[in-house]
């Protein structure tokens, strides 16, 4: 009994020191990769690569005066924080790095997570309220709205997922994809989770509740120091959670082809490349998109992406039911996938590509050409 | 906590309140210290008041107190982006009250100066917008090249922001020997890096979305409110400076004005991107053309222009500026006059604003390009 | 405000020259602008026309409306303190016939009272703010002629000539 404890608590505190190994990488590999999306060096003089750069960030958080806004209503303020981050670092409970590397492999694996990971919304629009600025409310009533619209799309992705593994045990949905991966068998859902989860995170070109630009850091704006980088953690830990719940979901997690799925090293390797992979990619949106509007958003979401995402469900019941081979499934969504975005091209223009509305007007030369 | 109970509205079944928001004067999209007040009801804007003058420094009336030549100072920190078009208005005006010629090549420098001053401001704008819409990348673009740009006014200037170049009857010295082909090299990394940028930002899909169809003003509300510049020539106006009433040399060059058609945000972010293309086709104009002579008149230090008075326009990044200038033939002038551009074109913002969304305010705003050091004086 | 005329000089006047358009418009307004008796007159290259101050509003709507002239667009609202009078300028320029004029109302600076001319141009609303704020010219029927550049309850208008400017001590 007491050694299960001694155990859990060891094996909790080793989770916490390495995701706050995993966030310290995250900042350097975004500002380093933002940098060099945009013609930069990123951090270069602290540490050889700037390496240290985050550690040296992390000082300053630390050491930076907690500023409290008079108006604020203290206990839900300092409670807010907590409430966001907490979540996302019991989902990591049931989280597998390797076969075996996982805290607890719960049978409901998927369904703990989700649970769990909806409870931060109440933590952000705490956090937006108690702030007492109306940037805040604005930014808090912002991620409500973003974050509950796509926790659904989220769940139906996942739910395809369960249905094709026939379990909610992740190590049993990696083991699954030993021939297949569910990228190749299900796009349609790995669009849909890919989207919804960027949504879920916050993350250019949804990342409307903390937009700098209108709300100014949204639910954040009164946050200053320890605090604010408890939310700043959870950010970057939650950005993990959803690059490594794609691998783990879509891309086989730690297997690979000629690789033996069993060592753990090799394992764990397997796995933190491709959720390293996941994040560059999520890095590179960041540096390639504005920013949706709210409405547009919730558009996206309640218009496209849940009847995609009941649309997918469909589908793979029906290839279950009469067990089509693997390669019908594919076809089926890679067809509802391109139907889907000349669909909502179609919609989104008025005229064909490229609507150019500005020309040249020359009353020198001939009546002006076209630009 | 937060106070919203401005107006209950009570629709049927549920009860909003619509809240009061201050955007600005410390906003980071409200480029400088300009500041709206909104009223929203959630995300949708149902009124909006600008208040502006947080930049004021008085300085028309400080004009009256300087000799001629210390004013060209003071048009450097009117429109602080387009520094040289300030001080080219204001010479033209001394030039035109007291009827001064200016020596060929220096108008040939001051028109290659001005364009290219032109293209830096349409940059730093490019990057703005990006920001405004939510894209962090396109200032980045954008900044490399108005970087080349700075360093080739230090070049010719000596100063990367508050020039001082342009003199009354002239330029302040002659460019640098190796101008001609230091232009030429910097058109080329200019062209590819427009081009480049604008392939990064202009027909993305999110920002097409977030830009198109947004806040619409018809040509003649626009001209009702004096717009001018991009942002009335988005609405379709032809309506340019250079061309309908050709000043300094602007008439011996073959160039165009781009147009917009629908007059959103959009249009005039493209008309922009446009006339940066247009923009350097000029100064590679004025660069083959370009004769040798002297670059100023020489005039006395203390000028005392006649009596009377003269006013001025010219086209600036931002719309047409005009200077309105009263001599009684002293040392000072007796008044001076700005029309900025931005002022009358920011003048629209509450009708484009209105039931809009919040997003959407910051990226009308981000369109109509506005540098509130000229608007407040 | 120094002035430093030199002793002894007369101070030469401007030289006028209106181009065609100019010319064009100044056979033109006296017969748009009979019904105010204009002073007409030049400033370089552009036609000036003066008006009473209490027709400004019905002249500008003559200039916007008759087909000759289309003054449809309002360049530039400022005052100029004369001392004796406040004088009200308007630029005018029209977008159809690219021509340009200015009008001109003297006022008295005790009694400096213009109507508005937001209702012909909207974009006059915050050019008048900014005369009243500067200048103290009130535009009757402004719907708001709040403090524009200044702040409220500020005392004085610091564009006028007789207005004391604060000294400042060195610090």
């Amino acid at each position: 009994m007491l050694l299960d404890v001694a155990l859990l608590v060891a094996l909790s505190l080793t989770l916490l020191t390495a995701l706050s190994v995993v966030v310290l990488s995250l900042v350097w590999i975004e500002r380093k990769f933002l940098g060099r999306i945009q013609m930069r060096m990123g951090p270069m003089h602290v540490g050889p690569f700037g390496l240290l750069q985050p550690v040296a960030d992390a000082i300053k958080l630390m050491a930076k005066e907690d500023l409290l806004s008079s108006w604020v209503d203290r206990v839900i303020y300092w409670v807010a924080p907590l409430v966001v981050f907490v979540p996302v670092l019991m989902i990591w409970v049931t989280i597998p790095v390797a076969r075996d590397l996982v805290i607890r492999n719960l049978d409901l694996g998927l369904f703990y997570i989700i649970a769990f990971s909806v409870l931060s919304i109440v933590g952000l629009v705490a956090a937006g309220w108690a702030s007492s600025n109306k940037y805040a409310v604005l930014g808090g009533f912002r991620a409500a709205a973003q974050l509950v619209s796509y926790e659904i799309p989220l769940i139906l992705a996942v739910l395809g997922v369960a249905m094709l593994a026939q379990s909610m045990n992740l190590v049993q949905v990696v083991n699954e994809q030993n021939v297949w991966v569910y990228a190749l068998i299900q796009p349609l859902g790995l669009v849909i989770f890919f989207i919804a989860g960027l949504a879920e995170l916050g993350r250019t070109p949804f990342d409307i509740h903390p937009a700098e630009s209108e709300v100014v850091g949204g639910p954040f704006v009164e946050y200053s120091g320890a605090h604010w980088s408890v939310f700043f953690l959870a950010e970057y830990i939650n950005t993990f959670a959803i690059a490594a719940l794609t691998v783990l979901l879509y891309f086989g997690g730690w297997l690979f082809p000629g690789l033996p799925g069993d060592v753990p090293i090799i394992s764990l390797a397997v796995f933190l490349a491709k959720t390293y992979l996941v994040i560059l990619v999520i890095f590179w949106i960041r540096g390639t998109y504005p920013r949706l509007r709210i409405d547009q958003l919730m558009s996206l979401g309640w218009k496209v992406l849940v009847p995609l995402a009941f649309v997918n469900i469909l589908m793979t019941g029906a290839y279950l039911f009469y067990g089509w081979p693997a390669w019908v499934l594919s076809l089926l969504s890679v067809a509802v996938l391109a139907a889907t975005v000349w669909g909502l091209s179609k919609a989104m223009r008025t005229a064909p590509r490229p609507e150019v509305t500005v020309r040249i007007y020359n009353p020198t030369s001939e009546a002006g050409h076209a630009g | 906590m937060v106070d919203v109970s401005v107006e209950s509205q009570s629709e049927g079944q549920l009860d909003t309140v619509q809240m009061l928001v201050n955007m600005g004067p410390q906003h980071p999209s409200t480029h400088g210290v300009f500041r709206m007040v909104l009223m929203v009801d959630g995300e949708r804007i149902v009124d909006v008041e600008p208040h502006i003058g947080y930049l004021h420094r008085g300085s028309e009336k400080l004009c009256e107190g300087e000799i001629y030549a210390q004013i060209v100072t003071l048009f450097d920190r009117l429109d602080y982006i387009s520094n040289l078009n300030n001080e080219m208005a204001f010479c033209r005006a001394v030039e035109k009250l007291m009827s001064l010629e200016v020596p060929e090549r220096a108008e040939y420098v001051r028109v290659i100066l001005c364009e290219l001053n032109r293209v830096a401001s349409h940059l730093l704008f490019f990057g703005t917008f990006g920001i405004d819409a939510g894209a962090m990348t396109p200032i980045m673009y954008a900044f490399r090249d108005r970087e080349k740009i700075q360093s080739m006014f230090e070049a010719v200037t000596g100063a990367r922001m508050m020039h001082n170049y342009i003199r009354i009857g002239g330029v302040k010295n002659d460019v640098p020997d190796d101008f001609r082909q230091r232009m030429t090299a910097l058109i080329g990394e200019l062209r590819q890096g427009i081009d480049e940028a604008d392939r990064l930002l202009s027909f993305g899909e999110i920002f097409l979305a977030r830009s198109k169809g947004i806040g619409v003003i018809a040509p003649e509300r626009a001209i009702a409110y004096g717009a001018s510049g991009p942002t009335l020539r988005a609405s379709g106006v032809p309506m340019d400076v250079r061309k309908d009433a050709p000043y300094s040399i602007y008439d011996r060059f073959d160039f165009g004005i781009p147009i917009g058609e629908k007059g959103d945000s959009w249009d005039r972010f493209y008309v922009r991107v446009e006339e940066m293309r247009q923009s350097l086709s000029i100064i590679e104009q004025a660069l083959r053309d370009m004769p040798e002579g002297p670059t100023i008149t020489p005039t006395r230090l203390v000028l005392r222009p006649p009596q009377g008075e003269v006013y001025v326009r010219g086209e600036n990044p931002r719309g047409e500026i005009g200077v309105y200038l009263v001599s009684n033939g002293a040392d000072r002038p007796y008044r001076v006059k700005v029309r900025p551009p931005s002022f009358c074109n920011l003048m629209a913002i509450r009708e484009l604003l209105l039931n809009t969304y919040v997003a959407d305010a910051v990226v009308i705003l981000g369109s109509l390009d506005i540098v509130l050091g000229e608007v407040d004086r | 405000m120094v002035e430093r005329h030199r002793p002894g000089h007369t101070t030469p006047q401007a030289a006028v020259a209106l181009d065609e358009k100019g010319q064009a418009l100044e056979r033109l307004l006296p017969d748009v602008l009979a019904r105010f008796n204009p002073e007409l007159g030049a400033a370089v290259d552009l036609v000036t026309a003066t008006v009473n101050p209490s027709d400004v509003a019905e002249a500008c709507l003559t200039l916007r409306d008759s087909p000759e002239c289309r003054f449809d667009y309002l360049t530039c609202l400022c005052v100029v303190d004369y001392e004796e009078h406040l004088q009200v300028v308007y630029h005018l320029y029209s977008t159809t016939h690219k021509h340009m004029m200015v009008l001109k109302a003297n006022v008295s600076p005790e009694q400096a009272v213009v109507p508005t001319v937001t209702s012909v141009w909207v974009g006059a609303d915050w050019f008048e703010r900014e005369s009243h704020d500067l200048f103290g010219v009130t535009f009757d029927g402004h719907p708001n002629l709040a403090p524009l550049l200044l702040y409220e309850g500020f005392e004085g208008y610091p564009g006028r000539r007789n207005f004391e400017m604060p000294e400042y001590a060195e610090w």
